[in-house]
């Protein structure tokens, strides 16, 4: 049976998670659906339907769906349910908030933030910040479950020519409604999916202090990150927190600056390729999953790091 | 109004968690267990807006074994009125508390109800959105920063890439994100007068629950380690490193 995608987008482009959403629903089965719903969406629907893995797409273009909040979202995804094996979405802030409801709506139980498909009823998924793996199985014939992005490779943006098929709206329920947002900085990559990620923690001191980390970052055109500590300590906003109730990332390089490595930390980051600590402190558990460990202090290491890297040119 | 915050007895955030030899779960036995933290901030939110006038009663709800009465006497000895108990030994799933919460919160008619975003034990994250499923109410989840209006709330959510901001008719789920606030210790004579506090037992026969839990756990294991690496002496021979020997930049 096939397996539908909710597509992560912003009414113009497809977002990064998407892709490896459809990767992971094309291990459960072949026919992977892709569901575009939004308002002037038509050219999201497009881009998914060029997804190589993508078998058909359905196109939902109503202004109900204009910020996709859960309350419209979830009826939709529970009216386009039946025949399908299962509904996917990537486990980041939308799909999170969106899918439990879906799946409460359908009386079915949710699987969250999957990284592995052992069967098409039987997935593996991390508890307490990673520190164990669950495999479990379920009974539901449409299963609702939410992937970690990290864990599926992205499926290939091109080669595919799936049909467009508009679909009905469900309408909008009238219980909540978009006010407005606030994009933090973002001439960087995003941190969920970028190729290097700088982070750093309480050792940094203070939110000025950052630039220093932004200034590496640059040369490296890394997403800069931070530890939950530097967060609640107010130096940078919440949506460049790493960890168990952050983001999770899994960066080709990723660069930890004075962070210590509490376990809720190394949840978020320790899939990464390669690993990098700068702390102060040599005993801090960063070095027992770092690559790389140098001990130093970080106000010496990352102006001499930026000149470093701008010796090799970059 | 009636504010509900629902709390739950989790492992300490501080514990290294172990799996058990045979696979079947996390050990438990003679290991420290807290609030889960998000519930906390759950639990300050709702005093909070009693201490503004914006609620007159604050009800701690705890689902679970007998010892989860001390995660709800924790809850009203930070301030909250009442507790209520849905007792059972049996496991719970995400989707069997929301119908629990529902049943009791259809019994109490609350007009706001806190939950945690996330418990730190499962780790998933569907608790808050399903409650508000089974109610048809709207949902504000993962929020930094809350207005309560007559008609609405006003909620700022911490989502990927910032804020974003929306109004939900109330009654309204709302589910704590960290920068909401922080929560309070309990004071030595609140936690004596918490002591007095009542707590209603209920069970989810007596709430007409099938709370059998729906998702079959075959086995718990270890996640794959991570060998820890080498030390650099310095900048200079971390950049040849990481750009000749492992070619990442």
């Amino acid at each position: 049976m096939a397996v539908l995608v909710v597509a992560e987008h912003d009414n113009a482009e497809l977002k990064d998670p998407t892709f490896n959403t459809v990767t992971a629903a094309a291990e459960i089965d072949d026919d992977a659906h892709v569901l575009v719903a939004g308002a002037g969406c038509r050219a999201v629907a497009d881009a998914a339907a060029a997804i190589a893995a993508v078998r058909k797409v359905l196109l939902v273009d109503d202004a109900a769906y204009e910020h996709r909040l859960a309350e419209a979202m979830a009826p939709l995804l529970v009216s386009l349910a039946d025949g399908y094996d299962a509904v996917l979405a990537p486990a980041d802030t939308f799909g999170k908030d969106l899918m439990p409801r879906a799946a409460a709506l359908a009386d079915a139980a949710q699987i969250s933030d999957i990284q592995e498909v052992v069967s098409p009823d039987t997935f593996v998924r991390p508890i307490y910040a990673g520190n164990a793996l669950a495999t479990v199985r379920s009974p539901d014939a449409t299963k609702f479950m939410t992937v970690r992005a990290t864990a599926f490779a992205a499926a290939e943006a091109t080669g595919g020519a799936a049909p467009v098929e508009e679909t009905a709206s469900a309408g909008d329920p009238g219980l909540s409604t978009y006010v407005g947002s606030e994009v933090s900085g973002k001439e960087r990559p995003e941190l969920a999916s970028a190729r290097v990620v700088v982070s750093g923690g309480r050792g940094m001191q203070s939110g000025d202090n950052f630039r220093l980390i932004e200034n590496v970052a640059d040369r490296l055109g890394a997403a800069v990150g931070a530890s939950r500590a530097a967060v609640d300590a107010g130096f940078v906003p919440n949506d460049y927190q790493v960890g168990q109730t952050g983001k999770i990332v899994a960066p080709e390089l990723y660069v930890a600056v004075g962070i210590s490595g509490a376990i809720q930390h190394l949840a978020g980051m320790k899939d990464s390729k390669v690993i990098v600590a700068i702390n102060k402190d040599e005993e801090a558990p960063i070095f027992q999953v770092a690559d790389f460990g140098l001990v130093a202090d970080l106000f010496d290491a990352l102006p001499e790091l930026e000149k470093e890297l701008e010796k090799i040119g970059l | 109004m009636k504010v509900f915050v629902a709390v739950k007895r989790v492992i300490d955030y501080n514990v290294k968690v172990r799996v058990k030899a045979d696979g079947t779960g996390v050990e438990t036995a003679n290991v420290k267990m807290s609030m889960n933290p998000f519930d906390e901030i759950g639990v300050e939110e709702a005093l909070r807006l009693r201490e503004a006038g914006k609620a007159e009663e604050v009800v701690a709800v705890g689902l679970g074994p007998r010892q989860c009465q001390e995660t709800i006497r924790t809850a009203l000895a930070m301030g909250a009125d009442r507790g209520i108990h849905v007792k059972t030994d049996a496991e719970l799933q995400p989707l069997a508390v929301a119908k629990l919460l529902k049943a009791v919160i259809e019994e109490e008619r609350p007009g706001l109800v806190i939950l945690g975003k996330q418990a730190i034990d499962d780790d998933s994250s569907q608790t808050g959105q399903m409650t508000a499923a089974l109610l048809g109410w709207p949902q504000a989840t993962f929020a930094s920063r809350l207005d309560i209006g007559n008609e609405s709330a006003r909620v700022t959510r911490e989502v990927d890439g910032g804020l974003e901001t929306v109004d939900v008719k109330m009654p309204c789920v709302v589910t704590t994100d960290l920068r909401l606030n922080e929560p309070r210790y309990a004071s030595l004579p609140n936690i004596m007068k918490a002591k007095k506090k009542p707590i209603d037992e209920k069970t989810p026969e007596e709430l007409g629950v099938d709370a059998a839990p729906r998702l079959e756990t075959l086995r718990v294991t270890e996640p794959p380690g991570r060998e820890a690496g080498i030390k650099v002496e310095s900048v200079a021979e971390l950049v040849d490193k990481l750009r000749n020997e492992a070619g990442v930049i």
